[in-house]
């Protein structure tokens, strides 16, 4: 018998030989797909009119322009209608458990550095159950893209309200209204120290597209919020947003460089209130200097939080675009260099590691 | 009532060679030899005394003069209980002789007591006579008033059923130390190692080894190095010269299988054979893992082995442990996670993730006393049915235990060889007894370990074809020999599959509510599961003469204790067959058919019977259930008394002289 050596770089891994041989058969990674080519044969099953297909499409679409082999990328989800996403990918995907995605994906990601890991989850999978795995791989700045389906309501379980739904929310199981107060994803994920955090709304292809362009290309764990309306359980949740003689009133588009003036015709702005966070101005009422200029490059999260929280739970004055992003080693990467730092005198001997320090031989 | 001649051998005396052999030590004192052909050692102090340190140095330097031993390690769950309170009080016990022995010993021949709530929790186990070391100074009337003493024990004629021997091993310390620039309380704390040198001196014990260790675990603080070696050299020398030891004693090496041997622990040699199995199999070896004792070292040691291409992930729970494992195993690697009875419940419902999804992952679960949080500290097998059932649904799971705390390297190859070829989550049941006690090993040979590298074929090519006829990967396709499913993995191109927790199509693994098809693909998960049994060894009987009418079967950590019993057993002319299983799920093929052989099948177990059931539903064999739960190993001695009460009821008065407290184990 042999011994199998691994992990090591002149002693290929069965990993490393699956790794190789689908490089022979196809050549460089970098594919010339179309959108068609990521989707399966199986039926989609969500509700006719259901945002999700909206999202679906989107990704589909955008996917392509990444250049990433469809057999590279994985995509875990949790349970909910939103984490049944991976069944219509043609990639790799496991539709898992309850909350338990982020967690499932971060020893994907860190057994395998190779691959484009990608979390899809929804409010109740993200924010309730999956609460500790979420913040834990945000701050641990895994390499993965986890995208958050909020609707607001949990929709597979057929319409209790979830931690996202506003106070005073009438359901199935608050008849006379809930009296939980809801987070805020993405002053959550900031306060976690994610390096990416980004919000769009599923109608909106072109934004969405670009905040999942960026979320992708990012080195770390991206979380986007993505609004999603549900249109069995909590129909027109985003309404406000998606009007379009209300929505431009309370959307604060987020543009690297651009000043926060939103509104029809400009009229509002953001600027700095007198206790270092932000508050919304009347445009024609402040100097142009005090107006805020957006940078999601910014070391400290306190300007991104405050961002944030400019938002009310009615969506009155909501942020979109991203909100943060920046640079941090990924966990996986640091991992990594352990190992290599441990290899450096050369791979594990396996018969010395058996026999440890103290040894003692017995003759016969 | 302070002894100063204890010559009298280990209490449990048969077979001790007794024969004092004059020597003359220096100062013209002369002490005398004894030889012995097993000691039993128990060393109690305070949690803040390093009790569990020192008897690890005595059982390494014990293990490298070639005696065989079994420890039993035995400390409160505060990492500082109040000092000096019963509470406070930790014990490490040790067995060592020269021939092979089984357990870590019923009863202590010598006690070592640091103060006198040591002494209080421990004097009822020393038999009478057994040989007493007491600090003397830690009998202060302050000491004694924490736990209960009126009077001092040393002085008030309590003790006179015991070889006492009160040394002031504080002020002598001390008085080492007296040059050390220390101050009086970082001087102190070398008492157990002053100790430690005292009990090298009268057993005879090699000691550089423990001078190498403690320069090197204090390499960045020399003079504490300087300090503890002076001392353990101290406690040594006063041993050599003083006249309240005069008899030193000798127990030879233990024949052995020739080889290479170390001492290991049940957690370092489960963490060993994980590495191993990652090495025989090519596969990089990821562990996700939430500390809890007793599991934690596992998670320590594989941490240090990252030269082997081990990943080690120390995650915010036990669900993202398993979570993360089981990620790492659908992207090819070696999915393993490791934790304790209240862990388990946690991981219960990824399990059953593991089990529909068909991936390979070992779960290892270090039994404590439970339920609940339980004894952390303490051991127990009471994680079985747990383990079997544990989880929503016909979620079938192999089920594997180790018997030793060396057979945990054997049982992690295993439970790697199980998972990778049967695609499954795989529980190993190790326990605190195993995890912390430990025992001399034959270090085995890398090339002569399983090679897993069979059991590791991914699926590179489409193994069907759509209905269109175009090549096809169907994921849950099965081996139908193992019925493992075509294991896939990211990266490999054509192969892109989604797998999850619902109910799976055959073949496809498409998501499939059809009734016929569930029905189906249950019972295929418990076939394959059930299949396992053709790759085990049939059930392996101990019974030297082959007609024993009485079968003791057991698994697990009870092994060292039931064999214990059934040498005695046996040299009072007895017959019992012993049975010990590694496989709980499946069962060897034939245990059954077995079992059906023996008049009476005794199964003790440290739980409320869960084997018991599990064999009496089986097999419908009438199991007599013997059971302790208090968070320690079982006697040997209880144990026989029960085998010859059985024996002598299936066969009366076929021997009929009592066994429970002669022969050696
Ligand atoms: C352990 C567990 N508890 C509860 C459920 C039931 N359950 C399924 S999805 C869900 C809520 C999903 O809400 P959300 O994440 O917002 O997803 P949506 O359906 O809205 O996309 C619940 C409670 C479950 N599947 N597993
Ligand atoms: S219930 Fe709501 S979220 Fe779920 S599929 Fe239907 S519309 Fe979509
Ligand atoms: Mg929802």
């Amino acid at each position: 018998m042999t011994t199998v050596e691994l992990g090591m770089p002149d002693a290929p891994t069965p990993i490393d030989a699956a790794i190789a041989r689908s490089l022979e058969q196809h050549g460089p990674k970098v594919t010339e797909l179309k959108g068609k080519d990521f989707k399966t044969d199986q039926e989609v099953r969500w509700c006719p009119g259901c945002g999700d297909y909206v999202i679906l499409n989107a990704v589909q679409s955008f996917l392509p322009s990444l250049g990433i082999a469809r057999e590279d990328m994985v995509i875990v989800s949790g349970i909910g209608c939103s984490s049944r996403f991976p069944y219509y990918m043609n990639t790799f995907g496991m539709h898992s458990i309850h909350g338990r995605a982020p967690a499932i994906a971060t020893g994907l990601a860190a057994a395998r550095p190779d691959l484009s890991v990608w979390v899809v989850t929804g409010d109740g999978d993200a924010l309730s159950i999956g609460g500790n795995h979420l913040i834990h791989a945000l701050r641990r700045n895994v390499n993965m893209t986890i995208l958050l389906f909020n609707n607001r309501i949990y929709g597979l379980t057929k319409g209790q309200y979830s931690p996202t739904s506003e106070v005073g929310k009438v359901t199935k199981s608050t008849p006379m209204g809930s009296l939980d107060h809801p987070f805020n994803p993405v002053s959550l994920a900031i306060g976690a120290d994610a390096t990416f955090v980004g919000r769009a709304m599923d109608s909106d292809r072109k934004g969405l597209t670009e905040v999942l362009r960026q979320a992708a290309e990012h080195q770390g764990t991206s979380l986007v919020e993505i609004y999603q309306n549900c249109n069995i359980f909590n129909d027109g949740a985003f309404e406000l947003l998606k009007d379009p003689a209300t929505g431009p009133m309370w959307t604060i588009p987020l543009e690297d460089g651009k000043p926060l003036v939103f509104g029809p015709d400009g009229a509002s702005c953001v600027v700095r209130d007198d206790f270092g966070g932000l508050r919304i101005a009347e445009t024609n009422q402040v100097d142009a200097s005090q107006i805020v200029v957006h940078d999601a490059s910014r070391e400290d999260p306190s300007y991104a939080f405050a961002l944030s929280r400019l938002s009310s739970q009615d969506l009155r004055y909501t942020p979109m675009g991203v909100f943060r992003k920046v640079q941090k080693p990924s966990y996986e990467a640091m991992m990594s260099e352990q190992l290599d730092e441990a290899r450096l005198q050369g791979p594990g001997d396996l018969d010395a590691l058996l026999a440890g320090g103290d040894t003692w031989e017995v003759t016969a | 009532m302070t002894g100063t001649n204890p010559t009298v051998a280990p209490s449990d005396s048969n077979g001790a060679l007794a024969t004092p052999v004059p020597s003359s030590a220096p100062g013209g004192l002369v002490k005398s030899v004894v030889e012995l052909d097993r000691v039993v050692i128990r060393l109690a102090g305070d949690s803040g005394d390093g009790m569990q340190l020192t008897g690890n140095r005595f059982t390494s330097e014990t293990a490298s003069f070639g005696n065989d031993l079994k420890t039993l390690p035995n400390f409160p769950a505060e990492i500082r209980a109040p000092t000096g309170t019963l509470p406070g009080v930790s014990s490490f016990q040790l067995q060592f002789a020269d021939h092979d022995v089984m357990t870590p010993g019923d009863a202590p021949d010598v006690l070592v007591a640091m103060n006198p709530a040591a002494l209080k929790a421990n004097l009822s186990e020393l038999p009478g006579g057994g040989l007493l070391i007491v600090d003397s100074d830690e009998f202060t009337p302050r000491n004694l008033a924490k736990v209960g003493y009126a009077t001092n024990p040393l002085e008030d004629g309590s003790l006179e059923g015991w070889q006492t021997v009160s040394v002031p091993l504080t002020s002598m310390t001390l008085e080492a130390l007296a040059d050390s620039g220390l101050g009086k309380k970082e001087a102190e704390r070398s008492k157990n190692m002053f100790t430690l040198g005292l009990l090298s001196w009268m057993y005879h014990r090699p000691t550089e080894g423990t001078i190498r260790f403690l320069e090197r675990q204090f390499r960045r603080k020399p003079e504490i190095a300087a300090a503890n070696i002076a001392a353990f050299r101290a406690g040594y020398n006063y041993g050599d010269t003083t006249e309240a030891f005069a008899v030193s004693y000798e127990i030879k090496p233990a024949p052995m299988k020739p080889g290479r041997y170390r001492n290991i622990s049940g957690n370092q040699a489960l963490a060993l054979g994980l590495v191993a199995a990652g090495q025989r199999s090519g596969l990089p070896v990821f562990l996700g893992a939430y500390p809890i004792t007793p599991a934690s070292d596992i998670l320590h040691e594989l941490s240090r082995h990252k030269a082997f291409g081990v990943r080690t992930f120390q995650a915010e729970d036990e669900i993202a442990g398993i979570g993360a494992a089981l990620g790492a195993s659908f992207g090819g690697a070696l999915g393993i996670t490791t934790t304790s009875g209240p862990g388990v419940s946690l991981k219960s419902e990824a399990l059953g993730l593991a089990v529909m999804t068909e991936l390979p992952l070992v779960v290892v679960d270090v039994q404590r006393g439970g339920p609940s949080t339980g004894l952390p500290t303490k051991t127990e097998q009471s994680d079985l049915l747990q383990a079997m059932f544990g989880r929503n649904g016909e979620a079938p799971v192999p089920v594997i235990a180790p018997r030793s705390p060396g057979d945990c390297f054997d049982a992690a190859v295993e439970a790697a060889r199980i998972a990778l070829t049967y695609r499954t989550p795989v529980m190993l049941l190790s326990d605190g007894y195993l995890a912390n006690g430990a025992e001399p090993w034959a270090i085995p040979d890398a090339d002569s370990l399983p090679d897993l590298t069979s059991a590791v074929a991914f699926a590179t090519e489409p193994n069907g074809s759509a209905p269109d006829g175009t090549p096809e990967f169907l994921p849950y396709l099965r081996d139908p020999e193992t019925l493992a499913r075509a294991w896939a993995i990211p990266g490999t191109a054509g192969m892109q599959h989604r797998i999850g927790g619902l109910e799976k199509a055959d073949k496809t693994g498409n998501i499939s509510y059809d009734p016929a098809n569930h029905d189906f693909m249950t019972r295929t998960r418990q076939a394959k599961i059930d299949g396992i049994a053709a790759s085990i060894p049939p059930t392996d009987v101990d019974d030297p003469d082959g007609d024993a009418r009485v079968a003791v079967i057991g698994w697990g950590s009870t092994y060292g204790p039931i064999g214990a019993a059934a040498r005695r057993i046996r040299s009072s002319g007895r017959k019992v067959a012993q049975i010990h299983l590694r496989h709980i799920n499946p069962f060897p093929a034939d245990l059954g058919e077995v079992l059906a052989r023996y008049d009476r099948v005794i199964c003790p177990e440290m739980n409320l019977g869960q084997l018991s059931l599990l064999l009496r539903a089986k097999y419908l064999v009438d199991v007599q259930s013997h059971t302790q739960v208090r968070g320690l190993p079982f006697r040997a001695a209880e144990l026989a008394a029960v085998i010859q009460d059985a024996i002598d009821t299936v066969q009366p008065a076929a021997v009929d002289h009592a066994v429970a407290n002669g022969a050696q184990q």
